[in-house]
């Protein structure tokens, strides 16, 4: 008997270690990806200083740059980042309609960044200026690309967890997912901080 | 109690205040580099200490105000982490692009 009752309340104990061990250490593992994330930006950010110079006789960033419109993408960047912060801050309070409105926000702000960007894509392979043209072209589309595919994913991720919201409210699971989020979105913010520096900044001195 | 609860849910997951403390020192750290290329009154070596500066300071304060990293005993792990990847980073990516343009400077070309 007293065995049968340890036992049971070993399993218990243990049960309720996992659910509350369960959401920081999936944030951490999430984190630990962000980071082998941050080691493929680098390598396409050591691939593009490598390459920009080589422009095959075409045009260089100073060319092709507008630092207007890149401030407007970064603009719209840093508003989805602090609505995201709004979002789980309404989260932590449990608030399930300002979360949904806050996403949504954010999505947008998102959205607005990635249409610029598949405009200024658009813009340049229209002109000639596509990715096979030189080695830097090559090199700045791939890095810009990977960013954008990036922000892209993380759209799809916020569209489903909308879905999640609405469905189940926000349930600790729901939680963590939104965390992992954030995290993912932050950091894609800072990847961009390098980018504008490093690409367009840089490529327009 | 509810109230050291709050305050204490603020440090973790930040505030509408530091929120909004990290945003404007983003907008303010965005503009100044934007500007000081987009008006061509600098050196392109001031300029481009300037741009790398800011960037540097930026990327410390969206670490700080939205990715909530810190060295208290929960956020410890995920600053070491980040630490670490920088180290990892600047060993593999900093160094090949170190030995890759000293190699392309004695080519001669």
């Amino acid at each position: 008997m007293a065995s049968n009752a340890n036992l049971v309340h070993g399993a218990h104990a243990h049960d309720e270690h996992e659910h509350h061990d369960s959401g920081p250490s999936t944030v951490l593992g999430f984190w630990i990806y962000l980071m082998t994330d941050c080691i493929l930006f680098a390598s396409a950010f050591a691939a593009y200083a490598v390459l920009f110079g080589n422009v095959n006789g075409g045009v260089s960033g100073k060319d092709i740059f507008e630092l207007k419109y890149v401030l407007v993408e970064t603009f719209a960047l840093l508003f989805s980042s602090i609505t995201y912060g709004f979002a789980m801050i309404s989260a932590h309070k449990g608030n399930k309609s300002a979360v949904l409105g806050w996403l949504a926000v954010t999505f947008l702000f998102g959205a607005t960044f990635i249409g610029m960007e598949l405009n200024e894509f658009h813009h340049l392979i229209a002109e000639g200026h596509g990715p096979q043209t030189s080695a830097f072209l090559s090199s700045f589309f791939a890095l810009v690309g990977l960013h954008g595919l990036h922000v892209t994913a993380g759209l799809v991720w916020m569209a489903v967890m909308m879905t999640e919201v609405v469905k189940t409210g926000l349930t600790s699971r729901s939680l963590t997912r939104l965390n992992c989020l954030s995290l993912f979105w932050h950091f894609l913010d800072i990847v961009w901080i390098c980018v504008f520096t490093v690409v367009y900044l840089k490529g327009a001195m | 109690m509810s109230n050291a609860h709050s305050h204490d849910h603020a440090a973790d997951h930040g505030s509408v205040k530091s929120y909004g403390i990290g945003f404007l020192l983003s907008v303010i750290l965005t503009v100044i580099p934007f500007w000081m290329v987009m008006s061509g009154k600098f050196s392109s070596h001031d300029t481009l200490i300037g741009i790398v500066g800011f960037a540097v300071v930026q990327i410390l304060v969206h670490l700080k105000y939205f990715l909530h990293l810190n060295f208290s005993e929960e956020g410890r792990l995920n600053s070491l982490t980040f630490l670490f990847t920088a180290l990892i980073i600047v060993m593999i990516i900093g160094l090949s692009v170190w030995i890759i343009f000293s190699a392309d400077a004695l080519m001669m070309r």
